[in-house]
């Protein structure tokens, strides 16, 4: 059996709480004592025969005032499906009730009353459905019974509403027509309205089709906490967040950039050979690398955005309006970090999705804004991936969370941004096991320094490194430098052996290349011993960190 | 359970919710603890904290506010599990509190302990300095259960504010507090009685024998089956009868009533909760009701 989440939005107007209390009355999700107590209240209020709505209304203060003010989570289940139900209020005070329901929904029920079609209240509920990416939408035409269950009246909503759901991008759109307060197409067909073919609601949701897509097909694992019970158990836990984990799969952890390979796949059952996300795990990698919460495992190949300014939608929950002027905190997967909200780019009409002029952002309102964190983040769009594409915001003052997120699919161009679109000058020093350095050889006698090159070269080469020998046969003069720094930025040991006289090139590199990365080493004349001295030069080099930081892998060890 | 990659059941989407909050709390608090009480729902939530933790030691300690009013059966296999584990169990009891001054016992007829057990449980969070608490509570249970979240922000008085819940998206959960507050978790919100059942078959879970068929003497009372003993005595009047029960709760001991059932596994069990057309409340908690609110006035005061 699986399990199908699904939100509801709407007010007592629409019928919601009915239809709910319909669909657990009819499906017998409903037990006695709930219905007692709800006729208890109904003979309290004289309101009539039961209300079904009174199943679903917890709160007092709800009772009270009629209306649903808070998200409801219901259950039931067939014996196709487990259901659970996100039931939240559907007038626009209550958007980010709305958002917080239909972020973990598989498919929203909109609701719309047969004698008025679909009003602004339906448009806002597609559109916050639209903008969570919930895959799959039910449009229930409610209250046909009073409409007389008219095909013409049917037909004239759908050809007034289907246009606009069809720019909202779902991927699959049910209408059904359907009275909750009779019962009819709830549960059961009903040959009240023979000219309907499809099927029941209850039928409709015991048997669509579940997306996971929306975690899409990438690799993405945020580390959530580290199991380390011994030695010889290095366990990264988390949930699965992107496509799929095999062992023996290459791994590289952001934001190190080291990479590893999975040795096991753990959970306390049984070591999985491949788990596929949304799933929990335990990933053991083969090397010792640092790795601790808020990283994250992927593919090489297959990497996220790293950035630190990017754009995204931001619902406002909370009473005291957005201030640009101030910090928040960021919680993006299992990682929080301090952001500034950059810029405001504009508000969006969630009745029209109309873009309007913005300076602030009050309770309730959605809007696109420009994010600017204090470290990298590792982002995915939302349409890509409903986790690694969506955040909070939280007030470090009042601990309050503010706003929801969702990264948009295009993305500002900034510096940050070409950085992750290819690997970096980290990531390759990491995967190399050592910095990039240009070892500038500075001799008077050019045979003697030439040989101590490949000398060097070779030990090194040897020992695991990426090196290379630049010298003047291959480049001159101003080329030299251009050369050198692409080769830095591959991570590369660069040994530069040219005449004394080329005093251009040196100067441009002296100049050019940053001091860490300019290494000079002097070569006397009688140096014959090329043995101790590349020996040396090596030890030299260590001291200098340029291997120090990075976990050393194959014959390099011991460089 | 099923393992395989390919097959993803409802059980396997519930667990690993749960899974994922255990850890998160683990990682971002300092002082959690996980409220044990012997019953079933922390019976399976010990398991979930197997699965999130081991081959490591659960990062909290188990804690039971005894209200002394426990069925022996349920207090022994605490004391067990908890050893058969190997984790720390600390219990405080509303015994002392009373003793101690803390808890004056209501006069009348109405002795159970789930009110008095509040100030022995804010006592303890404050002796521990626990900054969150795992609770087994699930939504299916009761109403204002179905619109609490899954962390239930708790300010310095240990009081609930249901209007000013924190919003709770996707599985990104706010566990920041000032000093003083803490956050009671609720990892199996999203349970229903069917899937803790069906989790403790598929896992094969040792739980207490009372929750499986045994005779015992009963009276009935307002449509109630309640198991008569030193602290719940009969009434004048009332015909004590032995037939055979099982309890779907196992509280406190003046205020649980039981069902008839001839259920001896729990996949008996299973069937019998497929069909079942009362809440395990309903059909169980005597305290429930009291009014139609009477779970969301405990909750405001410090209650689970």
């Amino acid at each position: 059996m699986d399990l199908l989440r699904f939100s509801t939005a709407g007010s007592v107007d629409d019928g919601k709480s009915t239809l709910i209390g319909r669909l657990l009355f009819d499906s017998k999700g409903v037990f006695e004592d709930q219905l007692e107590a709800a006729e208890r209240s109904t003979v309290n209020r004289s309101a009539g025969p039961i209300d079904l709505s009174l199943l679903t209304d917890g709160l007092r203060a709800e009772r009270e005032q009629g209306i649903t003010i808070d998200v409801a989570y219901r259950y039931f289940a067939t014996p196709k499906r487990k259901f659970i139900i996100a039931d939240t209020p559907g007038h626009e005070q209550y958007t980010r009730n709305m958002a917080t329901g239909a972020s973990t929904a598989d498919l929203a029920i909109i609701l719309i009353d047969a004698r008025y079609g679909a009003l602004v209240q339906s448009r806002r509920h597609t559109i916050i459905a639209s903008l969570l990416k919930i895959p799959q939408i039910v449009i229930a035409v409610n209250k046909m019974d009073l409409v007389g269950f008219s095909h013409e009246r049917f037909l004239e909503i759908q050809r007034d509403f289907q246009p606009f759901v069809d720019q909202m991008g779902f991927s699959g759109v049910q209408w059904i027509p359907l009275s909750a307060l009779n019962g009819d197409n709830v549960v059961t067909r009903s040959d009240v309205a023979p000219w309907y073919k499809g099927p029941s609601l209850l039928e409709h949701l015991e048997t669509v089709e579940i997306h996971q897509a929306d975690l899409g097909d990438d690799f993405r694992f945020p580390v959530q906490f580290v199991i380390r019970p011994n030695l010889d158990f290095r366990g990264f836990a988390g949930l699965l967040a992107g496509g799929t984990l095999k062992v023996g799969d290459e791994v590289l952890a952001l934001p190190a950039g080291t990479r590893s390979r999975v040795k096991q796949i753990h959970t306390h059952d049984a070591n999985l050979p491949e788990a596929t996300a949304p799933r929990c795990v335990t990933v053991l990698l083969e090397d010792e690398i640092d790795v601790s919460r808020g990283d994250m495992l992927v593919h090489p190949q297959r990497l996220p955005w790293v950035r630190r300014t990017f754009d995204a939608q931001l619902v406002w929950m909370d009473g005291t309006p957005l201030d640009l002027t101030r910090p928040y905190l960021i919680k993006h997967t299992t990682r929080t970090v301090r952001v500034k909200i950059a810029e405001l780019l504009y508000r969006i009409d969630t009745n029209t999705l109309a873009h309007l002029p913005a300076q602030t952002q009050q309770l309730n309102e959605i809007s696109r804004v420009r994010i600017s964190a204090a470290q990298a983040l590792y982002l995915d769009s939302y349409a890509q991936n409903r986790t690694t594409g969506s955040f909070i915001l939280i007030d470090p003052l009042t601990n309050a969370t503010v706003a929801a997120g969702m990264v948009t699919a295009d993305q500002p161009v900034d510096e940050t941004a070409t950085r992750s679109n290819r690997i970096d000058r980290a990531t390759r020093e990491a995967h190399n096991g050592h910095r990039g350095q240009a070892i500038v050889l500075d001799g008077s006698d050019r045979a003697a320094q030439s040989q101590f090159a490949r000398s060097l070269e070779a030990r090194l080469f040897h020992r695991g490194a990426q090196v290379i020998v630049v010298d003047d046969s291959a480049v001159e003069g101003a080329d030299v430098l251009a050369v050198v720094q692409l080769l830095l930025d591959a991570g590369t040991l660069v040994i530069v052996d040219l005449p004394a006289s080329d005093t251009t090139a040196r100067l441009a590199l002296q100049r050019s290349v940053a001091e860490r990365d300019l290494a000079e080493v002097s070569i006397a004349p009688d140096v014959a011993t090329t043995e101790a001295a590349t020996a040396q030069t090596v030890l030299w080099l260590a001291d200098r960190g340029v291997f120090g930081t990075y976990t050393v892998r194959g014959p390099g060890a011991d460089i | 359970m099923d393992t395989s990659a390919a097959s993803r059941t409802h059980l396997q989407a519930l667990e690993d919710e749960s899974i994922f909050i255990m850890r998160e709390v683990a990682a971002e608090f300092e002082r959690p603890c996980l409220l044990f009480s012997g019953g079933k729902d922390s019976i399976v939530m010990l398991r979930l904290a197997e699965k999130a933790f081991r081959p490591g030691k659960f990062p909290f300690p188990l804690m039971h506010i005894d209200t002394g009013h426990n069925f022996p059966e349920v207090v022994a296999f605490r004391d067990y599990r908890a050893a058969q584990l190997g984790e720390r169990l600390i219990v405080r009891s509303v015994e002392d509190s009373i003793k101690a001054g803390r808890i004056v016992e209501r006069p009348g007829q109405d002795n159970s302990r789930n009110r008095m057990q509040i100030p022995t449980l804010l006592d303890a969070l404050a002796e521990f300095r626990f900054d969150a608490v795992f609770g087994g509570a699930r939504r299916d249970e009761e109403k204002a259960r179905a619109k609490e979240r899954i962390y239930s922000f708790r300010d310095g008085h240990g009081q609930w504010d249901p209007k000013n819940q924190r919003p709770e998206l996707w599985n990104l959960y706010n566990g920041r507090i000032h000093a003083g507050e803490n956050i009671r978790i609720f990892p199996i919100s999203n349970w229903t009685e069917l899937d803790i059942w069906q989790y403790i078959a598929t896992e094969n879970l040792e739980i207490p024998s009372i929750y499986y068929a045994h005779k015992r003497p009963i009276v009935i009372r307002h449509g109630l089956v309640l198991p008569i003993s030193d602290l719940l005595p009969a009434e004048p009047g009332e015909t004590v009868e032995e037939r055979t029960v099982r309890f779907r709760t196992v509280g406190d001991a003046t205020c649980t009533a039981c069902v008839e059932s001839p259920a001896a596994t729990p996949w008996e069990v299973i069937e019998e909760t497929a069909v079942t057309r009362i809440t395990e409340r309903g059909a169980t908690r005597v305290d429930d009701k009291v009014s139609e609110a009477s779970m969301e006035d405990r909750k405001r005061a410090g209650y689970f």
